[in-house]
């Protein structure tokens, strides 16, 4: 203590007293602020919460930290839980790159990271719900003519008439519905992703959307009758194959037939 | 040769050109198989060959009609899975015809006479007698008809023959009546409600939610239903932004209900259903020919060879909260036509 009193007249001592309080006062501080959320959490369920540092670590540098937006990426309050489930679920979230839309791919978070990230942003505001399995029975409650007939009013203008997804403007696209999973299909029509307009519940009713996830399944399935599909996109690859190979064809016979024999 | 380098000569001297001969047809080369019996042979082996290729591709038309199911599929690289009897119907049949029409041309092109021929051409006037006798022949039979004298059976003959010509003209009425007003009328009515399409459900203006679209159709009075003639001109899509994304002018923002705008489905250039909505963008595209409409300045043409903006349905709520039309559309919906008044 003499050792150190010798010094209390030091210029420096001053500097030292302050910092000193400085680094306790906000070791206090941040000790006290860590306890609060961990009260929250047991008010709040695990699964938000969880869902919260999924949010702050994948989502929250272009959706904003409370998911309010920012100039880079839409404010999350009140899409639901069905728009992140399908969003993140697709793989469509995050984003890879910046470009006109985001594209599916592998997922990036498991299911359970999914959910709990879904259950979040459902506890911002309220917003559509993920549909549960057992509403989402099309085989036993969808009319697969009706389920036809919607389609081309609704859908096939933009996803092609046997839902092989078809260009919008600048590089935007429909995405092919083929072995899409139905409650991803179910989810994108109530949230309206990117693109996509909502198809609301009294416009499309739930029955209505299962009739059409039921038509989708049975073209997805449906056997060729014979002969190329080319895609099934129409006149364009089936344009392109008679210019280039039937017209080919039909310029090396009339080459062969013109050309004398040896 | 000789010939040929002499002109050259007289060229070089004279300075000038003389006209070529006619060079005639090339010296014919013989083919392999008009003077060596055997290759003879084998061009005989060839074509034989591809008579009875199709021969046996049309044996294989009949035995995959009798003997492949008709829902038997198989997969096959590249084509994936197709109907096993329809794909062997195509292909062996093709071939069979394939096989025929390349055995006949290949006969025709080692086998048959390859001596080339000229055959001039007849001279096209005729034999003065001919002609003579014609002209004889002609006068005489006009003579003994008397159609210079019998001047009652000339005048019947040609007003029978005008009538009969002209009277199938009669039947182009069929492409008429003009349609008149016809092609600016639709079934929208003040106070017709909005159901959707298919469905059929009357819309409330809080069925629909921003962002959210819906196809609809005007409902109809009891025991009308609507014709494949209404559905070219009666659809129509709603919409709803937020009402701070419209940027209308004063009649237009009174046609529309809280954000909810709607216009007519049919395309003002070829007539398509207009249908591809993007949300973010707020743009209405027709999917024939990518004209592309701005809903937020009331559907005015930002690209594409469309000539009008679609045509704004008046609509409000009425006392139940149902989406109404306030009148019908005030223009004609769809293409141009020639009695388009508006």
């Amino acid at each position: 203590m003499n050792r150190l009193s010798k010094y209390r007249r030091h210029p420096l001592a001053a500097v030292l007293v302050v910092v000193m309080g400085l680094l306790l006062v906000g070791s206090l501080y941040s000790l006290a602020s860590s306890a609060s959320p961990a009260q929250a959490t047991n008010a709040r369920s695990q699964a938000v919460e969880e869902g919260r540092q999924m949010f702050l670590k994948g989502c929250s540098s272009c959706h904003g930290l409370n998911a309010e937006g920012t100039d880079t990426g839409p404010s999350l309050i009140g899409v639901g839980a069905a728009a992140v489930d399908f969003q993140v679920g697709t793989g469509r979230m995050p984003m890879a790159d910046a470009s006109v839309q985001a594209m599916a791919r592998t997922p990036q978070f498991t299911p359970e990271q999914t959910v709990a990230i879904a259950e979040f942003v459902a506890s911002l505001a309220p917003g559509p719900g993920i549909p549960s399995q057992e509403a989402l029975n099309y085989e036993r409650d969808g009319n697969l003519a009706q389920g036809g007939e919607l389609f081309r009013t609704n859908c096939a203008m933009c996803h092609n008439f046997a839902g092989q997804g078809g260009a919008l403007t600048q590089g935007k696209y429909a995405a092919s519905l083929m072995g899409v999973d139905p409650q991803k299909i179910y989810e994108a029509l109530i949230t309206g992703p990117q693109s996509m307009p909502v198809f609301g519940d009294r416009v499309i009713t739930p029955e209505e959307k299962l009739s059409i996830i039921k038509w989708l399944k049975a073209a997805e399935s449906e056997k060729a009758q014979g002969g190329i599909s080319l895609g099934k996109v129409g006149p364009v690859t089936e344009g392109l194959l008679i210019w280039t190979l039937g017209l080919g064809l039909l310029v090396g016979a009339a080459v062969w037939l013109g050309a004398k024999s040896k | 040769m000789s010939d040929h380098s002499d002109h050259t000569d007289h060229t070089d001297h004279k300075g000038e050109l003389e006209p070529l001969g006619d060079p005639g047809l090339p010296a014919h080369v013989h083919r392999r198989a008009d003077h060596d019996p055997v290759a003879e042979k084998r061009a005989e082996r060839q074509v034989s060959g591809l008579f009875i290729l199709g021969t046996l591709s049309a044996i294989g038309f009949i035995a995959s009609y009798v003997g492949i199911k008709s829902d038997q599929y198989i997969f096959l690289p590249l084509l994936g899975t197709t109907n096993a009897q329809q794909l062997a119907l195509g292909m062996s049949l093709a071939l069979a015809l394939l096989f025929v029409g390349f055995g006949a041309v290949h006969w025709a092109k080692v086998l048959m006479s390859g001596e080339e021929h000229v055959n001039l051409r007849h001279e096209m006037r005729s034999a003065e007698d001919d002609r003579k006798e014609l002209v004889e022949k002609f006068s005489k039979g006009a003579e003994d008809s008397g159609l210079g004298r019998r001047s009652l059976i000339k005048r019947t003959l040609g007003a029978a023959l005008a009538l009969v010509t002209i009277s199938p003209l009669i039947i182009l009425r069929d492409l008429g009546p003009l349609p008149k007003k016809e092609l600016e009328k639709t079934n929208w009515r003040t106070g017709s409600r909005l159901i959707t399409d298919p469905g059929g459900i009357p819309l409330k203006a809080s069925d629909l939610e921003v962002g959210g679209v819906a196809h609809v159709l005007p409902e109809l009075p009891d025991g009308q239903n609507e014709t494949l003639n209404d559905l070219v001109r009666d659809p129509v899509l709603v919409i709803r932004l937020r009402p701070e994304d419209l940027h209308l002018n004063a009649q237009q923002t009174n046609w529309t209900h809280d954000g909810i705008i709607a216009f007519s489905k049919i395309c003002t250039h070829m007539g398509c259903a207009v249908g591809l909505y993007e949300q973010q963008t707020h743009h209405l595209l027709c999917p024939c020919h990518q004209s592309t409409f701005d809903v937020t300045t009331g559907a005015s043409v930002i690209f594409g060879p469309a000539a009008r903006p679609l045509p704004q349905l008046a609509i409000t709520v009425d006392s139940e909260g149902y989406l109404v039309a306030q009148h019908g559309f005030t223009e004609a919906v769809g293409p141009s036509f020639w009695e388009r008044s508006s």
